[in-house]
C-alpha cells in the first residue's frame, strides 16, 4: 500500500540524463549533414535506440526496478522487433 | 464475514440482490457471470444465423434468402462468434469466475477495471449488433475485413470495425488484469510451479492479448482513416498494399486462436486429473508447451496468406514455424490421454465433453497441418475445408471445452446440480451433430467447393444437405444442454462443495462461494494435483 | 456484512501492482504505434527517393524543437517525483505545471506544422495531394496518422498530468502514496519515447 523501498533519484542525475539526450539529439541532426547514404537511417535508428534506453533507463526507473520488469521490457521490444523484421523479409525477397 | 448463523449460508450470489448490485458488482465472479450471460445471448443470435445459412444451402439457389443477405449473416456471424463470443470466452468467463480463486486470492488485481472492461465489452457487442441492421446494409466483408473491398464496400463497415476496435480494448484490459493478478495476488506458497495449470494457460493467453490485440486495433484504424479520411495505406491506386494489410490483421488474428484455445486446454486439463483421481501427467511439459504455442503462435501468421502473393521465403518459413507449433499441442494431447491411463476414470459429463475436445481437437489440428503445407495449401484454400477446420478447433476446440468447463464447474457457481442424464444426452446430439455438420464440409471443399458461397453447383449437394441436417442436430443438442443448465440453476439438487472430489483450490470453499473466496488466506504447500489415493504422488 | 472493508481494499492499490499495470498498458501502447511502424518500414523501403523528397516539406527546426520541448518535459516530470519522494510538495506542482506548459508549447507548434501545410493543401484527399507521386501520399499519410496519434497521447497524458498536479495540492498524492503520480510520470515518458523515435524517421530522412 505505502511506496517503500523506492529509489529516488537525485535531481543532479535528472539534468545529467538530459543532457546526455540533447547532446544525442544535436548528433542526429548534424549526422544527417554527413551523407553517409544508406547508413544514415541505420545510424538514426541506433541513436534513436541509445536515447529511448536512457529513457527507460533512468527517467522511467527501470535502473532500480526488479529483474521480471526489465526482462519483460526487453522481451517486448525484441518480440516487436522480430514482428518487424519477419514482416520484412516478405518484402525483401519480393 | 460468516458470523451470520442464517440457514442459507451467504454467499457472492445471494450476499446483495437487485439488477443494479450485479452491474455495479466488482466481484470477479459476477463478473465473470455477467459475460456468461451476454456471451450466451449473443452465441445464440450467431447460431441461429449459422443455422439459417445452413437452410439456405440445404439446395442450391435461393432457399430462403437473396445471396446479399447470406453475405451480411456470414459476415455478422463471424464477427459475433469471433470476436463477442469465443475470444473473450472462456478467458473472461471461468478467467474472472475461477482464476482468483485457483491461486488463492479474493479478487483479481484491478477489480474495478475488470468491470470496466465489460462495460467495454458490452458497448463494443452493440455496436457489432448495430452495424448489422443499420441503414439496412449489414456488413458484408466477412469477420476479416480484407481490403481493398472494405474499403469501398457501401456497407456499415465502419461501424463494424469501431465494434471489433471497442472489443480488441475490452480484450486487452482482461489481459492486463489477469497477468497482474498472477504476478502479484498468488497466495502465500503458491509458487509459480504450484500453480494449477488453466491459471498457466490463462497467463499464455493473457501474453497474447496484451501483446498482439493493440497491431488488429490500429490496423483497423487505418482502414478506417482509408474510408474517412482518404488516407489509402492499403489502397492501390494511391500506392497503398493490399497483402500489407492481410499482414497486419493476421499478426492479430493468428494468435487470436490461441487466446481462444488456450484456456479450453487449460479448462480440460483441470477435468481430466478430477476425473481421473490422478496426478496431472506432466506437469512441467504442459506449462511449457502452453508458453512455447503463445510465442510460437504469434510468428505463424502467414500460413493465412500463402495464396496472397508473399515471397516464396517468406511462405516456408511461416509454413515451416506452423508444423513446429503443432509438437506443444502433440505434447498436451499426449499429456491429457496418459493423465487417465491407469486412473479410476469417472465418464461424467465434464469428462465427456473433455474427450470429445481431444478428438475434435486433434481432427481440427491435423486438417490444419494439411493447410499449412504449401502444396495442399493451394488446393483448398478459401474453400469449406478451411471452414470445416476451423470450426473443428474453434467449435469442436474452444466450445467444447466452454462446454465441458460450464459441466465442470457449474455445480460450484451456483451450488446446485444438473441432470446427468439429460447433460449425456444432449452431448449425444451436439457430438453427432457436430460431425455430421461440419465433416462432410471437408470433403466437398477438397473436391472444390468454395468457401463464403451462397449458392452451388449441384454437384456438392448430397455433402451440403448432409451438413444442414447435422445442423439441425447440433441445434437440437444446444437446445437440450441449455436448457438443462438454466432450468437447475434453481430446481437442481443442492450440490456439496466438491461433488468431483476435486483438489485445485475452488473446490476446497463452500458452493457457491463466499463473496470474498476464502474466510482466511489459504497457505499453499505442495503442487496443485495432490490426490489421497493410491495414485498419488506426492511433490 | 462488512462490505465497507471490501470497498476499501480495492481502493488503494499496491505500489508494484499499479507500477505492473501501467507497464503492461504501456506494452499495448508500444505496439499500437507498432503497426503503423510496420506500415512506414515497409513503405519507405518501396518509395525511398519519394519518402525523401516529401520529408524536405518537414521542418527539421519544428521537428527538433519539439524534441527538446519533449525532453524537457520528461525531465520535468521525473524530477517533480524526486520532489514528492523529498516531501517538497509545491516543487512537485510548480514541476509538473512545467511540464503540462511544455505540453502546450508542443501541441502549439503542432498546430502551426499542420496549419502550415494544410494551408499548402497537403493533406490526404486534397486536389494537390492526388497529383503528388504515389510514395509522397504514402509519406504524408503516414506523418498525420502517426503525429496525430502521437498528439492525441500528449493531450491524453496531458489530462492525466493535471489530475496528478491536483492531487498533490489536495494532498491525496504525498510522500507516502504517489502510485498515480508514478504511473502519470510514465505514461508521459512513454509519449516522449514514441516522439524519440518519430523525429529521425520523419524529420530526419536524407
Ligand atoms: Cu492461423
Amino acid at each position: 500500500m505505502k511506496n517503500h523501498d523506492n529509489h529516488i533519484s537525485s535531481y543532479m542525475l535528472n539534468w545529467t540524463v538530459l543532457l546526455v539526450l540533447l547532446m544525442l539529439t544535436t548528433i542526429s541532426i548534424l549526422a544527417i549533414k554527413m551523407h553517409l547514404g544508406a547508413y544514415t537511417v541505420a545510424l538514426a535508428l541506433i541513436l534513436a535506440s541509445i536515447k529511448v534506453t536512457i529513457v527507460l533507463t533512468y527517467f522511467m526507473h527501470l535502473k532500480f526496478e526488479n529483474t521480471m520488469l526489465r526482462l519483460m521490457v526487453g522481451g517486448v521490444f525484441l518480440l516487436f522487433a522480430i514482428v518487424i523484421a519477419i514482416t520484412f523479409t516478405d518484402y525483401y525477397f519480393r | 464475514m460468516n458470523n451470520t448463523s442464517a440457514t442459507v449460508p451467504l454467499n457472492y450470489l445471494n450476499h446483495k440482490t437487485g439488477l443494479w448490485s450485479w452491474l455495479s458488482s466488482t466481484d470477479h465472479k459476477r463478473i465473470g457471470l455477467l459475460y456468461l450471460y451476454s456471451i450466451t445471448i449473443f452465441f445464440c443470435v450467431a447460431a441461429v444465423l449459422g443455422l439459417l445459412m445452413r437452410i439456405e444451402k440445404f439446395a442450391p439457389g435461393p432457399t430462403i434468402m437473396t445471396a446479399q443477405t447470406y453475405n451480411g449473416m456470414f459476415t455478422i456471424h463471424g464477427i459475433i462468434m469471433i470476436f463477442i463470443v469465443v475470444i473473450p470466452g472462456l478467458a473472461a468467463v471461468f478467467g474472472n469466475i475461477f482464476l482468483p480463486i485457483m491461486i488463492g486470492a479474493k479478487d483479481v488485481a484491478f477489480p474495478k477495471l475488470n468491470l470496466f472492461s465489460w462495460y467495454i465489452y458490452i458497448t463494443g457487442a452493440c455496436l457489432g449488433l448495430y452495424s448489422q441492421f443499420a441503414n439496412g446494409h449489414s456488413p458484408d466483408t466477412g469477420w476479416t475485413f480484407y481490403v481493398p473491398y472494405s474499403a469501398e464496400a457501401s456497407s456499415n463497415v465502419v461501424i463494424a470495425l469501431t465494434a471489433a476496435f471497442v472489443l480488441g480494448f475490452a480484450s486487452i484490459l482482461t489481459g492486463l488484469n489477469f497477468i497482474v493478478t498472477i504476478h502479484r495476488l498468488r497466495a502465500p506458497g503458491m509458487t509459480w510451479f504450484r500453480m494449477p495449470l488453466f491459471p498457466w494457460s490463462l497467463y499464455a493467453t493473457a501474453w497474447i492479448q496484451l501483446l498482439a490485440t493493440p497491431i488488429v486495433g490500429i490496423t483497423l484504424l487505418m482502414v478506417i482513416a482509408e474510408r474517412t479520411l482518404q488516407i489509402g495505406f492499403f489502397d492501390p491506386t494511391l500506392g497503398g498494399d493490399p497483402v500489407l494489410y492481410q499482414h497486419l490483421f493476421w499478426i492479430y488474428s493468428h494468435p487470436a486462436v490461441y487466446v481462444m484455445i488456450l484456456p479450453a486446454m487449460g479448462v480440460v486439463t483441470e477435468i481430466f486429473p478430477t476425473f481421473s483421481q490422478k496426478p496431472v501427467f506432466g506437469y512441467v511439459p504442459i506449462v511449457f508447451s502452453s508458453l512455447a504455442i503463445a510465442l510460437v503462435g504469434y510468428f505463424v501468421w502467414g500460413h493465412h496468406m500463402f495464396t496472397s502473393g508473399m515471397s516464396y521465403e517468406s511462405r516456408w518459413f511461416f509454413s515451416f514455424l506452423t508444423f513446429l507449433v503443432a509438437i506443444p499441442s502433440a505434447i498436451k494431447v499426449f499429456n491429457w490421454l496418459s493423465t487417465m491411463y491407469g486412473g479410476s476414470v469417472d465418464l461424467k459429463p465434464p469428462l465427456l465433453y473433455a474427450i470429445s475436445f481431444i478428438f475434435l481437437f486433434t481432427i481440427g489440428g491435423f486438417t490444419g497441418l494439411t493447410l499449412g503445407s504449401l502444396a495442399t495449401n493451394i488446393q483448398v484454400h478459401n474453400t469449406d475445408f478451411v471452414v470445416a477446420h476451423f470450426h473443428y478447433i474453434i467449435f469442436g476446440g474452444m466450445g467444447f471445452g466452454f462446454f465441458a468447463g460450464i459441466h465442470y464447474w457449474y455445480p460450484k457457481i451456483y451450488g446446485r446440480m444438473y441432470n446427468f442424464k439429460w447433460a449425456n444426452i444432449a452431448w449425444g446430439f451436439l457430438f453427432i451433430g457436430f460431425n455430421i455438420l461440419y465433416f462432410p464440409l471437408f470433403i466437398i471443399g477438397i473436391q472444390g467447393m468454395p468457401r463464403r458461397y451462397f449458392d452451388y453447383d449441384p454437384k456438392f449437394q448430397t455433402g451440403q444437405m448432409i451438413s444442414s441436417v447435422g445442423a439441425v442436430i447440433l441445434v437440437i443438442g444446444l437446445i437440450g444442454m441449455i436448457s438443462n443448465l438454466v432450468y437447475h440453476v434453481r430446481r437442481g439438487a443442492i450440490a456439496p462443495a466438491n461433488p468431483w472430489h476435486g483438489v485445485t483450490l475452488e473446490w476446497q470453499i463452500p458452493s457457491p462461494p463466499p463473496h470474498e473466496n476464502f474466510d482466511e488466506v489459504p497457505v499453499i504447500t505442495h503442487g496443485p494435483y495432490v490426490f489421497d489415493n493410491p495414485h498419488t504422488k506426492n511433490d | 456484512m462488512t462490505t465497507s472493508e471490501h470497498i476499501e481494499h480495492s481502493e488503494h492499490i499496491d505500489s508494484d501492482t499499479g507500477k505492473l499495470g501501467m507497464w503492461l498498458f504501456l506494452f499495448t501502447e508500444l505496439f499500437l504505434f507498432g503497426g503503423l511502424f510496420i506500415v512506414y518500414a515497409v513503405m519507405r523501403s518501396k518509395y525511398a527517393a519519394d519518402f525523401h523528397h516529401a520529408a524536405l516539406e518537414l521542418n527539421v527546426l519544428i521537428g527538433a524543437t519539439n524534441t527538446v520541448v519533449l525532453l524537457v518535459s520528461s525531465m520535468t516530470v521525473a524530477m517533480s517525483l524526486t520532489a514528492i519522494q523529498q516531501k517538497q510538495k509545491n516543487l512537485a506542482i510548480g514541476l509538473i505545471f512545467i511540464t503540462l506548459i511544455l505540453a502546450g508549447v508542443f501541441m502549439v507548434n503542432k498546430y502551426f506544422e499542420w496549419g502550415h501545410k494544410i494551408s499548402l493543401h497537403l493533406y490526404p484527399g486534397s486536389e494537390v495531394m492526388k497529383t503528388l507521386p504515389h510514395g509522397e501520399i504514402m509519406f504524408f499519410g503516414l506523418y498525420y496518422m502517426m503525429t496525430g496519434l502521437h498528439a492525441l497521447h500528449v493531450i491524453i497524458g496531458g489530462i492525466l498530468l493535471t489530475i496528478v498536479m491536483m492531487r498533490i495540492s489536495s494532498g491525496k498524492i504525498n510522500q507516502e502514496h504517489y502510485l498515480l503520480q508514478e504511473n502519470g510520470a510514465l505514461y508521459w515518458h512513454l509519449v516522449d519515447l514514441i516522439w524519440i523515435f518519430l523525429f529521425p524517421l520523419l524529420y530526419l530522412i536524407t
